[in-house]
């Protein structure tokens, strides 16, 4: 049944905000840490240990990959969502900051790429 | 009139169905017939969405009345819930390959872009520590930003500076992951997961990597929710720690 995918999707969702939030608690602060980055980490681990298993029916997959197909819709409606009006009256240090520090993050993925083919 | 809203109000995540399905068809027909497929129709829809948003307040269209179910859809339950369901097409093995790159990316691009903005910031008047570092994590997402602003007790304009930085960051690199991935090298797992590492901004990653290479969404968000991590974690410890320093 589709539900089955869509559960075991919740399940990851949840067991990885748990732990993004405990952490989060750990260090005092006010935030969950890497929770989607956990809950992700723990579904790839979910799908491979039960596709090995033999227990993952066609069925129960397509129930996780409907929201995967989702999820371009769902970032329109995100960004739909934005408060881009605030985001350009925040002023010229929001769009000086926000422009040039992502240019900085650019111009140094070349250099990992190689570090990471080279680590290979 | 007054019945119609009401009714969309109360039935808004159907209604957000309804208007999203709306946006993409006409996006993607734009992207078929105007530009040959050139320019994704994924970077016309968000664009389209960006642009509905101007015309909203806070929370973007969502704070018109009728359209409040936008931000069920768009909000970050759901939000988080597909890209988690994204992961199904990664593979451990890619994720592995990356190995301690991908670890050291998060580290430099959260320790840059903090530098960046802390310094724009000092240039532009903001010269006590807690502003400068406010500011300088918001130039990482705009989580981290409010999230380190709180903890070091920087005023409330500061914090809506830095929650700006960051959204500016996530629609700028929305727009323009796809016109420059090619030429970054980004067309790969790997180098999608030190784009998410170095860059952050998980809605600006995964959205910018759904109009480059969809198969590529997974890798970019699983390291860029690992970059609000972070600099949620060093920018109000650390970081601030060295700007006390210095300043």
């Amino acid at each position: 049944m589709k539900i089955y995918g869509v559960s075991i999707l919740a399940g990851c969702f949840l067991a990885g905000h748990i732990l993004g939030d405990l952490l989060g608690k750990f260090f005092h602060l006010s935030g969950n840490l890497g929770g989607v980055g956990f809950a992700m980490l723990f579904l790839i681990l979910m799908y491979d240990y039960l596709k090995k298993k033999n227990l993952l029916h066609e069925e129960t997959e397509s129930g996780i990959l409907f929201w995967s197909k989702m999820y371009i819709p769902v970032v329109v409606a995100m960004s739909a969502s934005q408060n881009v009006k605030a985001a350009l009256s925040g002023g010229w240090v929001a769009l000086l900051v926000g422009i040039l520090a992502t240019v900085a993050c650019y111009l140094l993925i070349p250099i990992f790429t190689s570090l990471s083919q080279k680590n290979n | 009139m007054e019945d119609l809203i009401k009714l969309l109000d109360k039935n808004g995540l159907v209604f957000a169905f309804l208007l999203v399905g709306a946006v993409m068809s006409v996006s993607y027909f734009i992207a078929k017939r105007l530009t040959n497929n050139k320019v994704p129709g994924a970077a016309i829809a968000i664009t389209f969405g960006l642009i509905i948003a101007y015309f909203g307040k806070e929370k973007g269209i969502a704070s018109v009345p009728a359209f409040s179910g936008v931000a069920i859809l768009g909000g970050s339950m759901l939000r988080d819930f597909s890209i988690v369901s994204t992961a199904l097409g990664a593979s451990f093995t890619e994720i592995k390959k990356t190995g301690w790159v991908g670890f050291f990316c998060l580290l430099v691009g959260t320790v840059v872009a903090f530098v960046v903005g802390g310094s724009i910031a000092y240039i532009m008047g903001y010269t006590d520590a807690k502003s400068m570092t406010t500011i300088g994590a918001g130039a990482c997402t705009f989580i981290v930003g409010p999230v380190t602003g709180a903890a070091v007790g920087a005023s409330s304009e500061v914090i809506a500076i830095s929650i700006a930085i960051g959204v500016i960051k996530s629609v700028f690199v929305t727009i323009l992951t796809p016109f420059v991935a090619k030429r970054l090298g980004i067309d790969n797992p790997q180098s999608a997961m030190i784009f998410g590492g170095l860059v952050g901004s998980t809605s600006g990653v995964s959205a910018g990597l759904v109009a480059t290479d969809p198969k590529l969404v997974p890798y970019g968000a699983l390291t860029a929710t690992f970059h609000t991590a972070m600099g949620c974690l060093i920018c109000p410890s650390i970081l601030y720690y060295f700007v006390q320093l210095i300043f």
